[in-house]
């Protein structure tokens, strides 16, 4: 071997050994594990080294009939759709307000990101006893400004997703309001300088030059909501653990209970592969539009 | 900006924002303080008086409670272990790869990379039904040592880290070569004592979600003498729903290390938030 190439192999050794903790970690505990995943969904595997046999496509086409999976997935798709415009749109206004504030701007967005470094299960239990519609402060609200009837939130089928939606926004605004700052202050400065001079005034400068100048990272957040709403997990299970009824189950929640609570594995990995593959859909679409429908 | 040349107008529009986003903070604070307020009161006075927000007394027994109703000692102490040990590994092993990724040779580098990327796209929560099999075929179910390795390896983390490693010039690497260092002195005494900012930003971030973990440690950690702060925070909820004030002291405690690490971290906190809205 010529010096040059052992020197070669030696520097190929080198960076190997470097990636090798990181490789060796991702190969068992990411990679195998996916591939098991998909080759459980088509079994009946109960966990803890039960013998599982192939059953075929038989848990997808269970999927399609199970209406304890079904209203999951749609109460998902209605917290996506309370969620993700609710969120955004905090989380814009908090952003373009803090941008043209110059008084107490460390105050403001300590306050507006304290929840989000809070856990998830300390958060639901305070936002359980708010809720309360006995006891809880904000029944108590509702009712000294004159509404007689207040909604029972956490007790009452019709209004508790709602309720988790509102704590989940609460959570999570300050979060992506840092990330939309950010991307407000990447704007060059230019821009707003020669639209005032043209005699554009604060909303036309917003409409032509904010929007458009924020629009990847809009985007970016638009996905980054979808897909953690589909991740809801901690809240529902502290706050009402899916009840009242079904009322609030949601996809991860469902996949916990099958999994770990009724042992039927093979079952929960069929419905994790749903959840994979709306996740990978979303991932796409992203990747597709992001050209398109983004202005930079 | 210069407020003082503005007109009246502009003035007046300025201070109504801020007089809105003074009253929205608040309003988004509202949990926190009342979180404080209940702990702080007896749960007599707290039901005969609910709208009044200032304790007349301050009633600490509660904070005393705590530790005892729970073992919320034993609690505190496994998260801060767990939360310490995995944020060390995985800030330690992340680094390497991402010094790997950004610096040196590696074969089929480009695919690794893909690879340990596409896992930020992919969730947890899709791959936790096989993973737990995965484990507990290995004896790893209800130990810590379990619930440690699937938690180390971090696609973000790496992300992070080459993103910052890529910034420092290579001429670093070059000099110290012809110095005689080799790649793992280089990356120890020279790397990484330059990468303070970024190892923060991870760190911070890795430390916050642990501390803050609930599901992995629900699935993983069964016996009582391996929970978390969290797991226990839920099981005391579930006894003990009535007894607000007790709740909302311990609530409170397993909140306020993190508070402090938020405060302590601040800059590099808001400072990575930012730098993943810059990803594209």
């Amino acid at each position: 071997m010529t010096s040059r190439r052992l020197h070669h192999y030696k520097s190929y050794m080198t960076g190997s050994l470097f990636i090798l903790p990181a490789f060796i970690l991702f190969a068992i505990f990411i990679f195998i594990p996916l591939v098991y995943g998909i080759m459980m969904s088509f079994t009946d595997y109960g966990g803890f080294n039960i013998k599982a046999n192939f059953i075929g496509i038989r848990n997808y086409t269970k999927l399609l009939s199970d209406d304890y999976f079904l209203i999951s997935l749609k109460n998902n798709f209605v917290y996506t759709l309370l969620f993700v415009p609710l969120t955004m749109l905090f989380a814009l206004f908090s952003a373009i307000a803090l941008n043209n504030i110059w008084h107490l701007r460390k105050y403001l967005r300590m306050a507006f990101y304290l929840p989000q470094i809070t856990s998830m299960v300390s958060i639901a239990i305070v936002w359980g006893l708010l809720f309360n519609p006995l006891s809880g402060p904000i029944n108590h609200i509702l009712k000294a400004i004159g509404i007689t009837n207040p909604p029972e939130w956490l007790m009452s089928s019709q209004w508790a997703l709602f309720a988790i939606v509102l704590v989940a926004v609460w959570k999570s605004f300050g979060y992506y309001m840092i990330i939309l700052l950010a991307g407000i202050q990447g704007i060059p400065e230019h821009l707003y300088e020669s639209a005032k001079l043209d005699g554009a005034g604060k909303f036309k400068q917003f409409l032509y030059i904010t929007l458009p100048g924020l629009s990847p990272t809009l985007f970016m957040v638009l996905i980054l909501t979808i897909i953690n709403s589909f991740q809801v997990f901690d809240l529902v299970s502290v706050m009402t653990d899916g009840g009242p009824g079904r009322s609030t189950n949601v996809l991860v929640l469902r996949i916990y209970q099958e999994a770990f609570i009724h042992y039927r594995m093979g079952y929960a990995a069929a419905m994790s592969t749903v959840l994979f593959l709306i996740i990978m859909v979303i991932s796409l679409i992203q990747f597709k539009l992001e050209k398109k429908w983004v202005n930079y | 900006m210069d407020i003082i040349n503005k007109s009246n107008r502009d003035k007046l529009a300025y201070y109504l924002l801020l007089f809105f986003l003074i009253a929205f903070s608040i309003a988004t604070l509202f949990p926190f303080l009342w979180m404080i307020s209940t702990s702080l009161r007896t749960d007599v006075d707290l039901f005969k008086n609910p709208m009044n927000w200032i304790p007349q007394s301050l009633y600490l027994d509660h904070y005393k409670e705590v530790w005892t109703t729970i073992p919320f000692g034993r609690y505190f102490l496994n998260t801060l272990k767990l939360s310490v040990i995995i944020t060390g590994l995985q800030v330690i092993i992340c680094s390497m790869a991402a010094y790997a990724f950004a610096k040196l040779k590696v074969p089929f580098k480009n695919t690794i990379f893909v690879l340990f990327m596409a896992n930020l796209m992919m969730p947890w929560h899709s791959i936790m039904v096989p993973q737990f099999s995965v484990v507990s075929s290995l004896g790893l179910y209800n130990t810590h040592s379990g619930y440690i390795l699937i938690q180390l390896f971090s696609g973000f983390g790496i992300f992070l880290m080459r993103q910052f490693f890529l910034s420092l010039p290579n001429e670093l690497n070059e000099a110290a070569r012809v110095d005689g260092f080799n790649e793992w002195k280089i990356f120890w005494k020279i790397i990484m004592p330059l990468s303070a900012a970024g190892l923060s930003t991870f760190g911070i971030f890795t430390f916050t979600f642990m501390w803050n973990d609930y599901l992995a440690p629900l699935i993983y950690l069964n016996d009582d003498t391996l929970k978390t702060l969290q797991l226990g925070l839920k099981a005391f909820q579930t006894e003990h729903t009535m007894d607000y004030g007790l709740l909302m002291a311990g609530t409170l405690l397993a909140t306020i290390p993190m508070v402090i690490v938020f405060l302590i971290g601040e800059r590099f906190f808001i400072q990575g938030v930012a730098t993943t809205g810059m990803k594209n």
